[in-house]
């Protein structure tokens, strides 16, 4: 494993597909591997793109890619699709709108199964991610299906989340799914080239205009206002979600869209917020890992029988959970 | 606690149109729990071998159906061993004359099949070609 970090960082690419495989199975050293690697990343934009599916977020995850290759960028794209409940297997289609990509070396696709997370957003995304950010990538595309939680953990992973839009699939403002712009800190209507998309804009438009815009932060997983710094001029930390047309077919407004995502970013560091996000989530990562091994160290402590033995007592009602709890955790 | 899955590409080389039989295989190995990535139509070779390297694979599964597998398949191969990836086992699917199939599996390829394979064959060969 050790072997397979030092090549990864150095630019192997396979073994870098085996160091990313060994992650998602969660292999014996994966752990020891992500803490060598951990001191080497942070330095990635991470950009999430999450939507509807079929809005053609793979369509437009390929021309970004174009783009910022363009302007010398190395990108890697982490495409997430859902595991089927039943199987446990999967189908893995977005690289099949990713074909230009092929043949050049600064960009890496990975295509993720989200296998046990019920959000939809694989337990290990973050992880891949971290690992293409110590091996060096400099834009880190994360396409995810938008459902159930999955996008607001993405918007808890990226620094700049864009919510994909298409016309027609419902241009009404119910249709536009609630929670939708509190994530999204750039609107794309993509398929600009059909009907409707006028009125999709629209749409999008009076719900930004009835959100009254606040920065928002993540704490504790929650989406919270931000109260500004003190030396901070009020307006400067707002950010209001521009709304960007795009035909991801032909690449129309894929420049313009990447200049807003690098907007967002420039935003993200003038403000601090780029720091204060990263801040939030290393907070909200380690209490989830304290919590893990805190458990882990307890559980393991406990005889079966004697866990058995407090359900059924709570089953018949002679002890409450909360005071089960209580007992299981100060015993001696 | 180790959770791997088997993990297929499906690639479908060549510029005939349709890619129904892959499709079918495709889901067939969803369901019996595999990964399967799927890149579509009018692969090159390079492709190919990019996606499996990327993708970690241990499966490449090639359809085709425009009878040019002497010259793809071998090239395949070729490119996944010049990447390091000499572990992949390769399976073909779709219209393959009689006479080619002892050069393909010469070639290097672990098992063709014809159209009319059954699903259940092929999930059967992928798992046991995974013990060895
Ligand atoms: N007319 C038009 N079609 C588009 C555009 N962008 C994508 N499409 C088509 O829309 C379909 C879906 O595109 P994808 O990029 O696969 O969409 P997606 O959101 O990644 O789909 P899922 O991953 O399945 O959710 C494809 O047939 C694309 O060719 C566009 O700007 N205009
Ligand atoms: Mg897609």
């Amino acid at each position: 494993m050790d072997l397979l970090v030092e090549k990864a960082i150095k630019g192997d690419r396979l073994s870098l597909s085996r160091l990313l495989s060994s992650i998602e199975n969660n292999s014996a050293g994966s752990q020891q591997a992500l803490d060598a690697l951990f001191p080497l990343a942070g330095n990635a934009h991470i950009i999430g793109v999450t939507g509807s599916p079929g809005t053609g977020k793979s369509s437009l995850v390929n021309r970004i890619a174009l783009e910022y290759r363009k302007r010398r960028q190395t990108v890697a794209i982490i495409a997430v699709d859902p595991s089927s409940p039943f199987s446990g297997g999967a189908i893995l289609g977005d690289r099949i709108r990713m074909k230009e990509l092929s043949g050049d070396t600064g960009v890496f696709i990975r295509s993720v199964a989200s296998r046990g997370s019920l959000g939809g957003l694989s337990i290990s995304t973050a992880q891949i991610s971290s690992v293409f950010d110590a091996a060096g990538y400099d834009k880190i595309l994360i396409e995810t299906v938008g459902a159930g939680q999955s996008e607001v953990e993405i918007a808890g992973l990226a620094h700049t989340t864009l919510v994909v839009e298409a016309p027609g699939m419902g241009d009404d403002i119910q249709a536009i799914k609630a929670g939708i712009l509190e994530i999204a800190d750039i609107l794309v209507i993509n398929k600009a080239d059909r009907e409707g998309a006028d009125q999709t804009e629209l749409a999008l438009r009076t719900m930004l205009e009835l959100d009254h815009p606040k920065p928002k932060i993540f704490h504790h997983a929650l989406l919270m206002d931000v109260v500004p710094l003190p030396d901070q001029q009020p307006d400067e930390s707002l950010w209001i979600p521009p709304i960007v047309k795009t035909i991801a077919t032909n690449g129309t407004n894929v420049e313009e869209l990447t200049n807003r995502i690098e907007i967002h970013r420039q935003y993200l560091l003038n403000t601090g917020f780029w720091a204060r996000r990263d801040s939030e989530r290393i907070l909200h990562e380690l209490e989830t890992s304290i919590k893990q091994q805190l458990f882990q160290g307890f559980i393991s402590g406990i005889e079966p029988s004697d866990l058995l033995d407090v359900v059924q007592k709570i089953q018949q009602r002679t002890l409450s959970p909360h005071n089960a709890t209580q007992i299981l955790i100060n015993r001696p | 606690m180790n959770d791997k899955k088997i993990r297929v590409l499906i690639a479908k080389p060549g510029l005939d149109g349709h890619d129904r039989g892959a499709k079918v295989v495709a889901r067939a190995l969803r369901d019996a729990g595999m990964e399967v990535i799927y890149t579509g139509l009018r692969q090159t070779p390079h492709m190919i071998a990019e996606a499996a390297l990327q993708e970690d694979v241990d499966v490449v599964g090639i359809s085709i159906l425009s009878g040019a597998h002497m010259t793809l398949v071998p090239k395949v191969i070729e490119l996944l061993k010049a990447n390091g990836q000499t572990d992949v086992k390769v399976f073909v699917g779709g219209i393959v004359p009689n006479a080619d199939i002892p050069l393909l599996l010469e070639s290097g390829v672990n098992h063709v099949y014809g159209p009319g394979a059954s699903t259940e064959e092929i999930i059967h060969d992928i798992r046991t070609s995974m013990t060895v």
